[in-house]
C-alpha cells in the first residue's frame, strides 16, 4: 500500500511542479500585491486594504462587474440552446454512426483554427461597408449602414457564440450518445409525445453534459478581455478589461485587487455548479 | 427505412445554418486574402491577385511574422511533448486513489476556470519580480501549461476510466515487468488518445493569447503579432496571414485523423491470435 502510493505520488510530482509554480505561485503573489500600495510611477510591498475599498466603492467597478454577468448570462443562454439543437440533432437524428462522426468533427474543426483570425473573419462581413449592410442596402431594407453590427455588445456576443457554442455541443453530444435507446423506446411504448421524450427522458439524461458546457462557457466568457476588447473595438467594458487597463497603467496592486475578487467570483459560480455534477465520472 | 419525421428537416435546416455560420466568416477572410493589388478590407474583389501574400514574405513589410511564427511553432511543440508526458504520468497516477488526489484534482479543475488574465499577470509578476525575466521559452511556456495540462489530464481519465486492465494482467502473469507492461501494453492502446493530446497540446498553445500577453516578454508570440498587427493594419495582408494560419492548423488536424486512423486500421487488421494454438 505504501509503495502504490509513493508511485503514484512520483508519477503527480512532475504535474504538481507545473501547478505549484505557473498556477499556486502567481496567485498568491497576486493575492500578496493586492494588498500593497502604489504611485503613479510605482508600487511596493505594504499592507493595506485601500485597493478593495477603492474598488468596492468604485460605481463603475460595480456596474462592470455586471455587464460581466449579464454577458456570461445571455452567451451561456444563446449557446446552451444552439449546442443543445445540434447535439440533439446529431445523436438522435442522424441514424449511422460513420455521419455521425464525420457532422460532429465538421462541428468541432474550427475550435482549431486561432480565435483571433476568427474574430478579424467578422469584419468583411459585419463592417460599415460589409457583406452584410451591402445586402440589406441592395434589398432596399434600409437606407443607412447599420453602425452596430460591428464594435457593438452584439459583435462581442455573436463572436462569444462563434467561437464557445463548441464547448457546449462536445459534452452535450457525448452524454447524449451514452442514453440507452431503449429507455427512449420505453417511453415511446408508454405513448409519450416527441417532446415528451425530450423533456421527461432526454434532458434530465443529458444534465451532466449541460453542466460541463455551462462550466466551460461561464468561465471562459466571465474572464474574457481579448474578445471583448477587439469585438467592441475597446467600447464596451468588463472586469477582464479592467484589470488590463489598470495593468497598462502599471497599476499593478489595483489590477490584482480586481483579479482577486474576479477570481472568487468565478471560484464561487463554478464550485455552485461542481456541486450538480461529478466530472470524474462523467469522462 | 423508416421515414423522416418533419423535426429532422427542421433540425438539419438549422445545423446547415450553424455550419455556415461557422465557416462563413473563414471562407469569407479567406475569399478576400486573394483581392486585388487596389482592393479593401471588404468586397468587392478589385480583381485577383496574390499581392497580399506576396506582402507578407517580403522583407519586413508588416513586423515579424516570421520570427514570431517560429517561436510560436518552437513554443507548440515544447508545449506539446511537456503535455503529453505529464498528462500520460498524472494520468496513470490518478488510476489508484492516493494521498492528495482529491485535492490535486481540484487543482486542475481550478487551472481550467481560473481567469486567464490572472496567469499571465501573475506568472509575469513572478518572473519580473524574482529578476528572472519574462521569456517566451520559460515564462510563456509554463503559462500554457496551466491550459493544455487540464486538457491532456481530462482526455487521460476517459482513457483509463474504459481501459480494460486484464490486458496489464495478463502481461504481468506472463511475467512482464512494470516498465514492461507499460510500454508493450498500456502505450500501444493509449497511444490514439496521445496523439490527441499532443493535437491539444500544440493549437492551444499556437492560438493562446491572453496566457501569454503579459508573461511572454519582448519577443511576440505570432497570436500576439497579429493582435498587434489588428490595430495598426487596415489591409487585406491580415487575411492573407489568417487564411495561411487557418491553413497550417487545418492541415495539421487532418494529419491527426489520418495518424488516428491508420492505427486504428493497423490494429484492427492486426487482431487477436487467441486460440489460434489451440487446433
Amino acid at each position: 500500500m505504501r509503495r502504490a502510493h509513493l508511485n503514484s505520488w512520483l508519477l503527480a510530482a512532475p504535474l504538481t511542479l507545473v501547478l505549484a509554480v505557473f498556477l499556486i505561485l502567481p496567485i498568491l503573489l497576486i493575492v500578496a500585491v493586492s494588498f500593497w500600495s502604489s504611485t503613479e510611477f510605482s508600487f511596493g510591498p505594504d499592507f493595506q486594504f485601500g485597493n478593495y475599498a477603492y474598488l468596492f466603492g468604485s460605481a463603475v467597478a460595480w456596474k462592470v462587474f455586471g455587464l460581466t454577468f449579464l454577458m456570461a448570462a445571455i452567451v451561456w443562454a444563446l449557446t446552451l440552446v444552439i449546442g443543445f439543437t445540434i447535439a440533439f440533432f446529431l445523436a438522435f437524428h442522424i441514424r449511422t454512426l460513420k455521419w455521425q462522426m464525420a457532422l460532429f468533427l465538421l462541428t468541432t474543426i474550427p475550435f482549431w483554427t486561432s480565435n483571433i483570425i476568427r474574430m478579424i473573419s467578422w469584419i468583411p462581413l459585419l463592417g460599415k461597408n460589409g457583406l452584410v449592410n451591402q445586402t440589406l442596402i441592395g434589398a432596399g431594407l434600409i437606407d443607412q449602414p447599420l453602425e452596430w453590427l460591428l464594435y457593438s455588445g452584439f459583435s462581442v456576443c455573436l463572436a462569444f457564440v462563434h467561437l464557445y457554442t463548441l464547448f457546449m455541443v462536445v459534452p452535450i453530444f457525448n452524454t447524449m450518445m451514452r442514453i440507452d435507446k431503449s429507455l427512449i423506446e420505453a417511453a415511446r411504448d408508454g405513448g409519450a409525445s416527441g417532446f415528451q421524450i425530450l423533456t421527461n427522458v432526454i434532458i434530465p439524461l443529458t444534465k451532466p453534459g449541460i453542466m460541463i458546457g455551462s462550466i466551460f462557457v461561464i468561465a471562459l466568457v466571465m474572464s474574457d478581455f481579448v474578445t471583448t476588447r477587439f469585438m467592441s473595438g475597446s467600447q464596451l467594458a468588463n472586469v477582464g478589461r479592467l484589470i488590463a487597463n489598470d495593468i497598462g497603467l502599471l497599476q499593478y496592486p489595483s489590477a490584482s485587487a480586481t483579479a482577486v475578487v474576479l477570481l472568487i467570483t468565478v471560484l464561487l459560480t463554478i464550485g455552485a455548479m461542481l456541486r450538480l455534477v461529478d466530472i470524474r465520472k462523467e469522462l | 427505412m423508416e421515414k423522416r419525421p418533419l423535426s429532422f428537416y427542421l433540425l438539419g435546416s438549422f445545423f446547415a445554418l450553424f455550419m455556415l455560420f461557422l465557416y462563413g466568416p473563414t471562407i469569407t477572410i479567406a475569399i478576400l486574402s486573394f483581392q486585388g493589388p487596389e482592393g479593401g478590407l471588404t468586397f468587392p474583389l478589385r480583381g485577383v491577385s496574390l499581392n497580399w501574400f506576396r506582402e507578407l514574405f517580403m522583407e519586413q513589410a508588416v513586423g515579424d511574422i516570421w520570427g514570431s511564427f517560429r517561436r510560436s511553432l518552437a513554443l507548440g511543440l515544447m508545449v506539446m511533448v511537456t503535455t503529453v508526458v505529464v498528462s500520460v504520468m498524472a494520468g496513470l497516477a490518478f488510476r489508484h486513489r492516493f494521498a492528495g488526489s482529491t485535492v490535486l484534482f481540484y487543482l486542475v479543475i481550478g487551472s481550467l476556470v481560473i481567469p486567464s488574465i490572472l496567469v499571465s499577470m501573475g506568472i509575469g509578476l513572478l518572473f519580473d519580480r524574482t529578476g528572472i525575466g519574462n521569456h517566451w521559452a520559460t515564462s510563456a511556456f509554463g503559462a500554457h501549461l496551466t491550459w493544455t495540462l487540464p486538457f491532456g489530464i481530462l482526455i487521460m481519465f476517459a482513457v483509463f476510466n474504459r481501459f480494460n486492465p486484464a490486458y496489464e494482467e495478463a502481461a504481468r502473469d506472463q511475467g512482464a515487468s512494470t516498465w514492461q507492461v507499460f510500454v508493450h501494453v498500456v502505450l500501444p492502446l493509449i497511444a490514439p488518445a496521445l496523439v490527441g493530446v499532443g493535437l491539444f497540446g500544440f493549437t492551444l498553445s499556437y492560438d493562446e493569447i491572453a496566457r501569454t500577453i503579459l508573461a511572454s516578454g519582448s519577443r511576440n508570440t505570432l497570436p500576439l503579432e497579429i493582435w498587434g498587427m489588428t490595430t495598426n493594419v487596415t489591409s487585406p495582408v491580415l487575411y492573407a496571414l489568417g487564411t495561411l494560419t487557418t491553413v497550417f492548423s487545418l492541415s495539421l488536424v487532418v494529419l491527426v485523423i489520418v495518424a488516428v486512423t491508420v492505427m486504428q486500421r493497423r490494429r484492427a487488421r492486426a487482431g487477436s491470435d487467441a486460440g489460434s494454438g489451440m487446433v
